[in-house]
């Protein structure tokens, strides 16, 4: 099974991740309480329970490529309402992560990481996040130039979008945080 | 005791108002704020949904920053940025092995005890003999739904700021301006949060059963304390609802009797300024 | 010389497979003092214990060891047959190489060499035992059945019917606890009241059973066969002696907005009361808490009325003592808060379904006193809210139950069962209405009740949901249920929402309050969620590990009314067994005093748990005190050692675990 891990036969994927975040899967009992409160259902390909189930039956392949792992919106509600006490929310940070690694992101992910990596490009360049610069780039990476077009005009009207953004001035120090959690697990 | 005020990027652009009210609302009530010096992004939830680290570290820098700086306390009105902070320095806290990979990374010390981090409602909760005080303009039956989204509440264990399921908070702070908190079911409801771009719809969709809720339930404004929440139920109505969506600052500041104008009350796409009058 | 015996037993394969049993018996052949050594497959078979009693007669063995199981499995056996061939009981011991070997080693050969060394040391022990001989005690023929719900009741019953006197003592001003409040019982539909008001009446009329209520055990001291219990009688402000029962008191008594404990809230009592018009003893107390004559003074409206003189307004609270040889404890449970969470433990209350601040929100017990005909609705199913019949109902099951994050991870087992009742219930009487059931996983494993379960699915049309909900809120006057249907997937992904007129919960079983205070007075123990401890999990369900103290009930684990009737009447035939001779026979493993080595410190008396140190004057020819020194009562003392561990000036011994003894174990050891 692909959960298998060379160098360790003996752990399962649920071992492994339990080890490595501390969040232990196998302690779900499939009652789907997560499931019934998560507000993206919707958008995902597999329930957030069904998720837990993946990584308990092993497949991690079916979980890295899975869409739901980026459409969790981080809401919290399932960690903070699970009988069980497995914190998932978390959990879908730890997948995404080795979602990204493993090269495995589902393409249904591509917007979302997207706004995701030219969010982290803006603070990365300049400490905070500029709103339109960070749009536009979104916008190029996305290949979504035409969505909120109306909008923009009238936010600028209402000062809530601002031309210039004031960037952190020991920029050095924000470059080097990126550099030096890059490898980390 | 000196309060670091950390505005956060949000508060520097579309929520533009939001920091405006905060810093009126402080001069009005003498709560004195001073900015961190030099602060940065908290990375939000793009930092920790891709890389564990990095989701700690940008907090950490502002956090080692203000303690640098001798702040006491840091007050950090946008949701996600208290949020943040608090989750971070929870979790270099409760994990020792954390710390020296963090201070690492943002190549400063971290401060050794926990620095006292506090959201919006919490900034303005010990003052509400004040605000009842200071009231000028009592939004005597304005009925007010009281929104408080994700990162206010949960998680509930790191937090440790109200009742996760029945929050009581804003509710304080807002009757405390003469207006009626009403009793409706999405208080605590997911907004759609990051995904006002790369899932617009997802956002339509949820902002959508919160209004509706709101609506039915009586109320005339929505209040919150988060400018992904505004943002998102501020620009993301369906059509024909026109909700103001209204900061629990900017509530206060007009019950306190600081001008509709320095509290940026025209900023807003849904107009807030009938519902106010 | 000591002449041991060493027998070794394979356990078929439970020992064989990992321990080399003949290598055992063999290298034990070769101890200092062992005269015979042998290995068999099943030691505790009639051959097998065959052999131990051959050898005994004819090597003359001095005592034996048998290397087998554990001694809380087979160590009476082994003494009995070694009694039976004439040796004292006591000279045989039993070495662990199952629990404490094959069963935790997976090595032969370090499993083996490990057998070798459990069997020396207990020859080493054996080599140094000493003939004892039970203690006898005498019994007091008479139990005390603690609560008097339905397996108080039939514990008290069968003790009764079996010649033997009982005191039952309840708390509630009236017999028959929760059973009382139900409507129709799983999985035959009987009516509650039916089946249980006539056991009720011959509890209270048997002449064998003396009964308390109102009442609570206050004090418990001594030990098996002769307990002194201290009863608390609750002042009733009614002479029960007098009262007639007539009920003209209740009527006219002007507070009538009592929230009613025995209909759970969802109807109204009065301040002078019978909890149910079927109540025993039909006799009314006065809930001082509510009554305007002990608020302010005013009123006494039932004095003026009650035709014969009853009510008395000075009564107070009076104790009895009993003695008792048995004591049954079946207090039964109470169903968890979901309103209130349950602070004193530690546990939040359920916000996701609103705290209680919803009244559509009811308990299952609360959906009793709906259906029922004896209930505020007079059986008809009316939401709390505005009196309607609701058009949805929505069942939840385990709420509190199965869930770790409120500290409660057990199932309370009788829910699965209640909650088909209840959708059948329901349905039977709102024919068009829908009932939903949200469940985990069915547990219906009781004759008759899987077939009940399928029941209320195919025949009454009950809506079963795979699926735990997440949160209720309310929109427009309905109650919006939200769960999922796990075994949907797809696009939404099973979300369900239902808009509900009335949400039962299926809330958990608890032990009543104060079982904690109670154990202790008992010195019983309690597991981690309050529930009384039995002796053994599976041999010993009605025993408690303090001698002639018994269990019966959800006192002592979730359990439904033919479970509790049984443990119930299980319970009685150990008190019947216990009072079958006019003396009992105790395990003489207790502690003795050297009273002249004893410094008279006692500590001893502080650690005892039992209560089982004695303080004696030791006094010359002339009578003058020399000095006070501890002593052992053997009637109480469990030879637990705390004493014999705690003696400063080492003067204290277990009979059967001397010190001489045990360090001669542990020098064994190789």
């Amino acid at each position: 099974m692909s959960a298998q891990r060379k160098d360790s036969p003996e752990k399962t994927f649920a071992e492994q991740m339990a080890a490595e975040t501390g969040i232990d899967v196998r302690k779900c009992y499939q009652c789907g309480k997560c499931t019934a409160g998560c507000p993206m259902v919707p958008e995902m390909d597999y329930t957030p329970s069904q998720i837990m189930r993946l990584v308990q039956i092993g497949d991690r392949e079916a979980a890295l490529r899975s869409a739901t792992i980026w459409y969790c919106a981080s809401c919290l509600t399932c960690s903070t309402r699970c009988p069980q006490e497995v914190k998932i929310a978390e959990f879908m940070d730890a997948l995404r992560e080795r979602s990204l690694k493993a090269k495995k992101v589902n393409p249904r992910a591509r917007k979302i990481i997207a706004f995701v990596k030219s969010f982290l490009g803006g603070i990365r360049r300049a400490g905070r996040v500029h709103e339109i610069s960070m749009v536009m780039e979104y916008k190029t990476r996305a290949r979504d130039l035409f969505s909120d077009v109306l909008l923009a005009p009238v936010m600028f009207v209402k000062g809530k979008l601002k031309l210039l953004g004031k960037p952190v001035k020991d920029r050095q120090a924000v470059a080097r945080i990126f550099e030096r959690t890059a490898g980390a697990k | 005791m000196a309060t670091g005020y950390y505005p956060g990027c949000s508060l520097e652009g579309t929520a533009a108002e939001f920091d405006m009210s905060i810093r009126a609302l402080a001069e009005a009530l003498q709560l004195p704020l001073t900015e961190i010096e030099d602060w940065n992004c908290c990375g939000a939830s793009a930092a920790h949904q891709t890389n564990h680290l990095l989701g700690l570290a940008l907090p950490a820098r502002t956090i080692a920053l203000a303690a640098a700086q001798g702040m006491e306390e840091i007050v950090a009105p946008c949701a996600a940025c208290s949020n943040r902070l608090i989750a971070a320095q929870a979790e270099w806290l409760d994990n020792s092995g954390l710390r020296g990979d963090i201070e690492h990374a943002i190549g400063m010390p971290l401060p050794a005890g926990r620095l006292p981090i506090r959201n919006c409602i919490e900034f303005l909760l010990p003052h509400i003999e004040k605000i009842t005080a200071a009231l000028r303009k009592p939004l005597t039956g304005k009925k007010v739904a009281c929104y408080y989204g994700c990162l206010l509440v949960r998680p509930p264990k790191v937090v440790a700021f109200d009742d996760p399921e029945n929050p009581v908070t804003m509710e304080k702070v807002a009757a405390a301006t003469g207006a009626e908190a009403v009793d409706w079911g999405f208080r605590t409801e997911c907004c759609g949060a990051a995904f006002a771009m790369s899932s617009t719809a997802s956002v339509v969709r949820l902002c959508g059963r919160i209004l509706d809720n709101a609506r039915s339930e009586g109320a005339h404004m929505v209040i919150v304390a988060c400018p992904l929440c505004h943002a998102n139920l501020d620009m993301r109505q369906p059509k024909g609802m026109a909700m103001p969506i209204v900061y629990l600052s900017q509530l206060v500041g007009l019950a306190v009797g600081v001008a509709p104008k320095a509290l940026g009350l025209g900023k807003h796409i849904t107009p807030v300024a009938p519902a106010l009058a | 010389m000591a002449r041991i015996g060493v027998f070794v037993c394979w356990c078929g394969e439970n020992i064989g497979r990992t321990v080399d049993c003949p290598k055992v018996a063999a290298e034990a052949a070769e101890f200092p003092g062992v005269v015979h050594s042998v290995d068999y497959k099943y030691m505790c078979s009639d051959p097998g214990q065959g052999l131990v009693k051959e050898a005994i007669r004819e090597k003359k063995l001095t005592g034996v060891v048998v290397a087998a199981c554990s001694p809380r499995m087979h160590e009476s056996t082994f003494r009995r047959a070694c009694a039976e061939a004439g040796l004292n009981p006591f000279l045989c011991e039993m070495a662990n190489i199952r629990e404490h070997c094959s069963w935790v080693h997976e090595d032969r050969g370090e499993a083996t060499a490990k057998a070798v060394q459990l069997v020396r040391v207990m020859v080493e022990k054996v080599k140094r035992n000493e003939a004892l001989f039970p203690i006898k005690v005498p019994v007091t023929k008479r139990a005390l059945v603690i609560g008097g719900g339905i397996a108080g009741i039939q514990a008290a019953l069968d003790i009764a019917n079996g010649g033997k006197k009982v005191v039952l003592v309840e708390k509630e001003p009236s017999i028959g606890g929760h059973m009382a409040q139900l409507s129709e019982t799983f999985p035959t539909l009987d009516c509650s009241q039916c089946i249980l008001t006539p056991r009720m009446v011959e509890a209270a009329t048997h002449p064998n059973i003396t009964l308390h209520t109102y009442a609570e055990v206050e004090s418990v001291s001594g030990f098996i066969g002769n307990f002194d219990v201290k009863i608390r009688l609750k002042a009733r402000s009614v002479d029960i002696k007098k009262c007639t029962g007539c009920g003209l008191c209740a009527q006219k008594c002007p507070q009538k907005k009592i929230p009613s404990e025995f209909d759970e809230g969802l109807g109204m009592r009065t301040a002078i009361y019978t909890p149910f018009a079927q109540a025993v003893p039909n006799k009314p107390v006065i809930d001082r808490a509510h009554c305007t004559k002990f608020l302010n003074g005013k009123c006494g409206i039932c004095q003026k009325i009650c035709p014969v003189g009853a009510v008395d307004y000075t009564q107070e609270d009076t104790f009895i003592e009993e003695k008792v040889g048995a004591i049954v404890v079946a207090t039964g449970y109470r169903l968890y808060d979901f309103r209130n969470g349950e602070k004193d433990y530690g546990i939040e209350g359920y916000g996701e379904y609103g705290y209680g601040q919803y009244k559509d929100v009811i308990d299952g017990l609360q959906f009793e006193r709906l259906a029922s005909a004896s209930g505020p609705t007079g059986g008809e199913i009316l939401r709390p809210s505005d009196g309607k019949p609701p058009e949805k109902v929505v069942f939840i099951k385990c709420v509190g139950s199965r869930d770790c994050a409120k500290g409660l991870s057990y199932c309370s087992k009788i829910c699965c069962m209640y909650i088909a009742k209840h959708a059948m219930l329901y349905k039977h009487k709102v024919h068009h209405g829908t009932a939903y059931v949200f469940y985990m996983d069915i547990r219906a494993g009781g004759k008759s009740y899987d077939e009940f379960v399928r029941r209320a699915i195919e025949e009454d049309g009950a809506v079963y949901i795979r699926g735990r909900v997440s949160r209720i809120y309310k929109r427009g006057g309905k109650l919006v249920v939200v769960g999922a249907d796990t075994l949907l997937g797809g696009t939404g992904g099973g979300r369900v929402e239902i808009e509900a007129d009335l949400v039962v919960l299926a809330t958990a079983m608890r032990p009543q309050y104060g079982i904690e205070a109670l154990a202790q007075k008992l010195s019983i123990s309690y597991d981690e969620y309050g529930f009384l401890s039995e002796a053994h999990p599976k041999l010993r369900p009605v025993e408690t590990n303090t001698a002639g103290i018994f269990l019966a009930g959800a006192c002592q684990g979730a359990k439904d009314i033919p479970e509790a009737v049984g443990q119930a009447s299980g319970a009685a035939a150990k008190v019947l067994g216990l009072f079958s001779g006019d003396e009992l026979e105790r395990e003489p493993i207790v502690a003795h005093v050297n009273q002249s080595q004893c410094v008279g410190c006692f500590y001893c008396e502080q650690v005892c748990p039992y209560h089982a140190i004695e303080r004696e004057e030791k006094r010359d020819k002339a009578g003058n005190l020399i000095a006070r020194v501890a002593k052992v009562n053997a009637g109480l003392c469990q030879g637990c050692g705390a004493c014999v561990a705690t003696c400063r000036s080492n003067s204290i011994d277990l009979d059967g675990f001397s010190a001489e003894q045990v360090f001669s174990q542990i020098g064994g050891l190789k």
